[in-house]
């Protein structure tokens, strides 16, 4: 089978995108675990116990817990944000399983009002950066960056879904096959190109700027320590013992 | 010395978040540090030629060494929320002390060598070359910070800005650009045993006028033993405590508790300190040097427990670093935690009552407590998180009739600083400590206002240094500052039934 060169350059960005974020995730990652904690800093009152800590992290994750208590109205912008898109991305899976799982079936509808929440997320989210003089003071272009980047591919996401509706069984056809190696042509709708173009940089983009966010909070010491260093000798590695 | 006018905040009894005002405490720099202090701890007397290949060799080092600094350098989303929580920022308005902002002069310089966008896009990609003008940027903002970790707290990912000022600050001195009053301090613990640097004659001619003057208060004995082997109980405790007002009013109480509990101790002239500013410049060689004088004496003096006396920092670094640094304690007995707070000590014995404790002696007093920060947010007493609240306020309400709590966001975790931690406790700078105080009294002075407060506890040598200076520049006498010790020292009645 022929393919065209618009099928090639796109299939060969997408890995390449794809590439560069797993590589690039996983670089992170392995630094982070490799970079000893030479010491106990846990934000007291922090949990005793490694499992209480596990705990304290996931609320951080999945709650915001420490944002609820600094900024109510930051973080209902930034729940809301990440759940929206959280949610989003759990539907776009069907693009890349078959068939289908009960679960992500039963996401599709939430899905899409999440695909309608997240741009108003963004400009909720963007209009408290630019209105309160301390937020303007500390965000340059990397953090509107972001903003704007995320916003784009929402706003051609809904486009497609609303308005432009380009032919599904293409799209699912194309990202399948990138998938699972067994390739199809890319559609031409050019409304999917800028999409997948903005969510293939956004992937490039996310392991070398802030939004290593995601897996740097699994190591903040200050969140995944347990307060126990009376009970239990912590070591600094690469400080020679004393005594 | 005529005594300089500085501004002092108007006091409301509100902490309003200001706007932004550039600059305003550009002009604020504690001393650079006397070539003796720098020479004696191993570092160049003034900016060495190669400073800025020498600072970002020791950045990468840092960075291979603390994951925290690595971590923090790359997952601020700058989400602003820990803008309006540092007491700096509030009291001065210059948004470089907006902890996020703080902890950026360091980011952008992390950037430009260290990223490869920020070494390939420069400014665009927010990096910056490591100038003459950012040193002194640093040098003058990581001395604007008190590492007191409130913005740790607040913030989504824990990013404490504490740790990065300290990294800053161990660049600095690596290149030859140290700051006077912590560095003086960090010398002389090391070489004479504490950070004021009284030798043992001294603080034993303390000791004794005390055994005197509450002989003749109260006609009982009570001790202050010192290098005494084979007591049970070694005290550790800041050495303003044996010079200091109101500071030694808390010492007298730890004598006596001793005293009446019956329990042997002693002091040790050899580690006559338990702060350590070694931590506040994130050196971690100073730090385990300050901290190996108390394994010597535990070592010589062969005692069964390790008692902490009132310090906020110097808990943390008990509580927190002592086990890693000089641990483990294996001579000590294992029924009792090591170390063990003076708080907890107290508390305990109160719990079982081998303390009688006459709370009308503390009855002209309304007291509220101050949490340290340092122990508030950094360290722990008793079993559950959270005892370094409730255990200080339960030995209060033991001693005293009156105690009542600040404004509930000022109190516990989200207490705010004395504004003097962290190194900054030196006269040049008072300027800003009366302004990082600020927070503080806006609290304290609702609390009066609402319900006659009038005693201000502490269990911390640099709080209590900091707020009888600072008091009286709000127009508050400089006696209403006083330790937890000092009300369980006036509340407590001796003789009796001894021992338990
Ligand atoms: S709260 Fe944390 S993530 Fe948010 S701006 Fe401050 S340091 Fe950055
Ligand atoms: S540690 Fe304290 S003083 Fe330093 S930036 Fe954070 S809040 Fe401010
Ligand atoms: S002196 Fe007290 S309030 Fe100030 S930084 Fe230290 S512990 Fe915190």
């Amino acid at each position: 089978m022929e393919f065209s060169l618009l099928t090639i350059i796109f299939s060969l960005m997408a890995y390449g995108a794809a590439a560069v974020f797993v590589f690039g995730i996983l670089c992170r990652i392995m630094v982070y675990a490799k970079t000893p904690s030479p010491l106990k800093i846990p934000t007291t009152p922090a949990p005793t116990t490694s499992f209480g800590a596990g705990v304290r992290v996931l609320s951080e994750v999945l709650l915001f817990r420490s944002l609820y208590r600094s900024n109510k109205w930051t973080w209902l912008g930034g729940v809301v944000f990440h759940w929206a898109f959280l949610l989003v991305v759990l539907r776009h899976l069907r693009y890349f399983l078959y068939p289908l799982p009960s679960w992500d079936m039963k996401l599709q509808s939430i899905g899409i009002y999440a695909g309608i929440v997240l741009p108003i997320a963004v400009l909720y989210l963007l209009m408290r950066r630019t209105t309160v003089d301390r937020t303007v003071f500390i965000s340059s272009l990397a953090d509107y960056f972001a903003l704007a980047l995320i916003f784009f591919i929402a706003g051609t996401g809904l486009l497609m879904k609303f308005y432009e509706r380009p032919f599904m069984v293409d799209i699912k056809g194309f990202v399948y096959g990138l998938a699972t190696f067994n390739f199809s042509a890319v559609p031409t709708d050019p409304v999917f190109l800028a999409h997948i173009t903005l969510v293939m940089i956004l992937l490039a983009y996310f392991p070398y700027s802030k939004l290593v966010h995601a897996p740097g909070i699994f190591f903040s010491p200050t969140r995944n320590q347990a307060d126990n260093p009376r009970e239990k000798r912590h070591v600094t590695p690469w400080s020679p013992n004393l005594t | 010395m005529a005594k300089v006018k500085f501004e002092v905040p108007e006091l409301t009894g509100e902490i309003i978040v200001p706007g932004l005002k550039e600059d305003a405490a550009a002009a604020i720099k504690s001393h650079n540090a006397p070539v003796k202090d720098m020479t004696d701890l191993g570092f160049p007397t003034e900016l060495v030629p190669d400073w800025k290949e020498k600072a970002v060799a020791k950045f990468a080092e840092l960075l291979k060494k603390y994951r925290s600094l690595k971590v923090f350098m790359d997952i601020c989303v700058k989400c602003g929320a820990c803008t309006d929580k540092c007491h700096f920022y509030l009291s001065t308005k210059d948004p470089r002390n907006m902890p996020v902002a703080r902890a950026e002069l360091l980011r952008k310089v992390y950037r430009r060598y260290f990223t490869t966008a920020g070494k390939v896009l420069g400014k665009l990609a927010e990096a910056e070359d490591l100038t003459r003008e950012v040193l002194d940027e640093w040098y003058t903002y990581f001395y604007q910070c008190t590492e007191c970790r409130r913005c740790s707290l607040f913030c989504p990912y824990g990013i404490d800005t504490a740790e990065i000022t300290m990294a800053a600050r161990e660049m600095m001195d690596t290149v030859g650009l140290g700051a006077k009053y912590p560095l003086q301090t960090i010398n002389k613990a090391i070489t004479i045993g504490n950070n004021l640097g009284m030798p043992g004659p001294a603080i034993r001619s303390t000791l004794d006028f005390m055994e005197e003057d509450i002989k003749e208060q109260t006609g009982i004995p009570v001790k202050f033993p010192m290098d005494v082997k084979g007591a049970d109980v070694l005290l550790i405790t800041p050495s303003a405590d044996f010079f200091a007002t109101p500071h030694v009013e808390s010492l007298a109480g730890y004598a006596k508790v001793f005293h009446q509990a019956g329990i042997s101790w002693t002091l040790s002239s050899y580690a006559s300190e338990a702060g350590n500013f070694g931590m506040f410049n994130g050196n971690y060689e100073h730090m385990k040097k300050i901290a190996s004088r108390i394994k010597v004496a535990i070592n010589e003096l062969k005692p069964k427990r390790l008692i902490h006396g009132e310090c906020g920092h110097a808990w943390r670094a008990a509580y927190s670093f002592w086990n890693t640094l000089i641990g483990p304690f294996d001579s000590l007995d294992p029924k009792y935690p090591a170390p063990q707070h003076i708080c907890e000590f107290t508390y305990d014995l109160i719990n079982r009552g081998a303390l009688k404790l006459d709370k009308t002696a503390n009855d002209d007093f309304v007291v509220t407590f101050h949490d340290s920060c340092n122990v508030a947010r950094a360290s722990r007493m008793g079993n559950s998180p959270g005892g370094q609240f409730e255990i200080p306020r339960a030995i209060i309400r033991a001693t005293c009739n009156k105690f009542v709590d600040m404004h509930p966001d000022t109190i516990r975790e989200k207490t705010f600083c004395c504004g003097a931690g962290g190194g900054l406790l030196a006269d040049e700078i008072i300027d800003l400590r009366i302004k990082g105080v600020m927070p503080r009294m806006q609290a304290y002075k609702a609390i009066k206002d609402s319900h006659g407060a009038n005693f201000f506890a502490l269990i911390c040598a640099i709080c209590k240094a900091q707020f009888t200076k600072v008091f009286p520049y709000y127009g508050y006498e400089m006696e209403e500052v006083g330790g937890v010790h000092q009300l369980v020292s006036r509340a407590i009645v001796l003789g009796g039934k001894e021992g338990i």
